[in-house]
């Protein structure tokens, strides 16, 4: 009887590692990045996260722009918390010329500014029960949406590039609808809040894809400068709105949510809360709205005293810090931003490594990376 | 939880995801909010704050209302505006006297900022609401503002 001969494809029983592609196209990144994967079987060994598909120079750009005109490239940045992010431009320029803006600039700023974090959670809502699997919960995050977007064509001229700041107060007053639309919107939105829970937050399916899922301890989230709903998740109290307050976060109660576990449906959880807590603040304002001029008269050509100067803000996905060198002249000599969407990022090796190909798709979703926020 | 314990959460938790879509499912028709959008473009009325493109009103004398300041120009942050002017005697005071001879707007590079708009002395130019800008060629998107043989509205000065 002949010998029959064993083959072993593997014979200590190892499996080999090798690379995959995930992007630049791929709709779990949610635009251009490549992440570059070492695989072993479907465990995740490496991530490389691959930038610069969406790069524009913005830093670059603004060097040869007036202040003004740098406010709207912001809008390009992270296009879902666009006015937060012009805001952040108008505040570093008002402390550079030590303008204070009148009540009603703050107020109104503030409302708009967690309009904005609600339409940027609702979005990312949506998406994140997309990923994992639940198509319904686009449609339901984008019927939300679009009264908010409706609410900012209204007001500032458009859904999703505002540029309403101008340096020294707002473009335009309030539209004469303005308050009704906000108060229907947060009528209609309490009813729907909940839904939301009940559809996807209590899902078994969803529970089994996140619990446990991309944990993240709060030591590495202080070292690796995660901030935002990510960090909270964590534990790390990072909130620059209760840190340091700007415009009008120090005349409002609101509670910064925290979480400890630090995994996936934590900072599930965390986002979902904030969105009860941008709704707290903005019922607190908008009945409040002071009298007064909507803009400060400043010069026809804005130029900022020599000097460095700094300001940061909390965006929907975390600080945003403006970073401005000036040289006395018409624009600015360096402009950094430090967008929380980079340093997010370079977590996500960290986070994934030992869980699955489509555990990344859930840790990426929870992080809420917009990419031109990281290219810029 | 037991296995069997685990198999009844499960099944329950997803029913009460289906009762929200099923709730949404019979009582569709209560709450429509999507829009018919080719079909009902005679009724589509855009925000009068919305910002779709810039364009320079006229009167019915073909008169406009910009004095060649060049400050939408300067205001510009990517460059989409050019004015070409020139000087021409006026005829009622005798001196020289500014005016356009093109106003060229690149609608391609214009991102819809508003600071032109904001910056004009003479409130010559605004924001349309018309939103459908596609063409079949770039070149096309590269308009001229002021039409031919138009000149300046009375009592308007630099």
């Amino acid at each position: 009887m002949e010998e029959v001969k064993q083959i072993t494809l593997h014979p200590q029983g190892r499996t080999e590692e090798y690379f995959i592609n995930m992007g630049p196209q791929h709709p779990a990144t949610h635009g251009v990045l490549r992440l570059l994967l070492t695989l072993d079987g479907e465990i995740i060994k490496r991530v490389d996260p691959d930038l610069g598909y969406i790069h524009r120079s913005i830093e670059k750009m603004t060097e040869h722009d007036t202040y003004r005109q740098i406010v709207h490239l912001t809008d390009r940045m992270d296009y879902l918390s666009a006015h937060i992010n012009n805001e952040a431009v108008c505040l570093v320029v008002e402390k550079a010329l030590e303008l204070e803006v009148p009540d009603r600039v703050k107020v109104v700023r503030t409302i708009l500014a967690e309009l904005t974090r609600i339409a940027s959670h609702l979005l990312w809502w949506g998406v994140t029960g997309m990923d994992i699997g639940a198509l319904t919960t686009f449609m339901y995050a984008f019927r939300d949406r679009e009264m908010i977007n409706d609410i900012m064509e209204e007001n500032c001229g458009a859904r999703l590039t505002m540029n309403y700041n101008v340096p020294g107060g707002l473009m335009w007053d309030i539209h004469p609808n303005f308050q009704r639309r906000v108060k229907a919107f947060i009528k209609h939105f309490k009813t729907k809040l909940p839904e939301f829970d009940r559809l996807l937050s209590d899902n078994i399916i969803f529970r089994k894809r996140t619990e446990g899922i991309g944990v993240l301890s709060a030591e590495d989230a202080i070292s690796f400068g995660v901030t935002g709903p990510a960090a909270r998740a964590s534990g790390v109290s990072c909130d620059i709105r209760k840190k340091q307050p700007y415009s009008a976060y120090d005349r409002v109660e609101f509670k910064e949510i925290l979480d400890t576990r630090g995994d996936t449906f934590a900072r599930y959880k965390v986002r979902i809360h904030e969105m009860w807590e941008s709704l707290h603040i903005i019922e607190q304002l908008i009945d409040n709205i002071p009298e007064g001029d909507y803009q400060v008269k400043t010069n026809a050509v804005i130029k900022l005293p020599k000097g460095e100067y700094y300001q940061r803000v909390e965006t929907a996905r975390g600080e945003l810090g403006v970073y401005v060198v000036s040289d006395g002249k018409k624009s600015p000599y360096r402009m950094k931003f430090r967008s929380p969407g980079f340093s997010n990022l370079s977590v996500i090796d960290h986070v994934a490594r030992g869980y699955k190909v489509a555990d990344l798709v859930a840790i990426m979703a929870t992080f809420d990376f917009v990419i031109p926020d990281i290219d810029r | 939880m037991s296995y069997v314990g685990e198999i009844v959460h499960g099944i329950r938790t997803l029913l009460t995801g289906m009762a929200v879509t099923g709730k949404y499912f019979f009582r569709a028709r209560k709450e429509i909010i999507t829009q018919q959008y080719p079909d009902n473009r005679d009724q589509l009325r855009m925000f009068e704050r919305f910002r779709g493109e810039v364009v320079m009103p006229h009167n019915e004398n073909n008169e406009h209302r910009c004095t060649g300041c060049q400050a939408c120009e300067i205001a510009c942050p990517n460059g989409s505006i050019e004015i070409i002017w020139d000087r021409k005697v006026d005829e009622k005071t005798g001196k020289k006297k500014k005016y356009i001879v093109k106003h060229i707007y690149h609608l391609s590079m214009c991102t819809m900022c508003n600071l032109c708009i904001i910056a004009c002395p003479t409130d010559a130019i605004k924001m349309a609401q018309n939103f459908e800008n596609s063409v079949y060629d770039r070149s096309y998107l590269t308009k001229v503002l002021n039409k031919p043989g138009s000149k300046l509205m009375d009592g308007i000065d630099e």
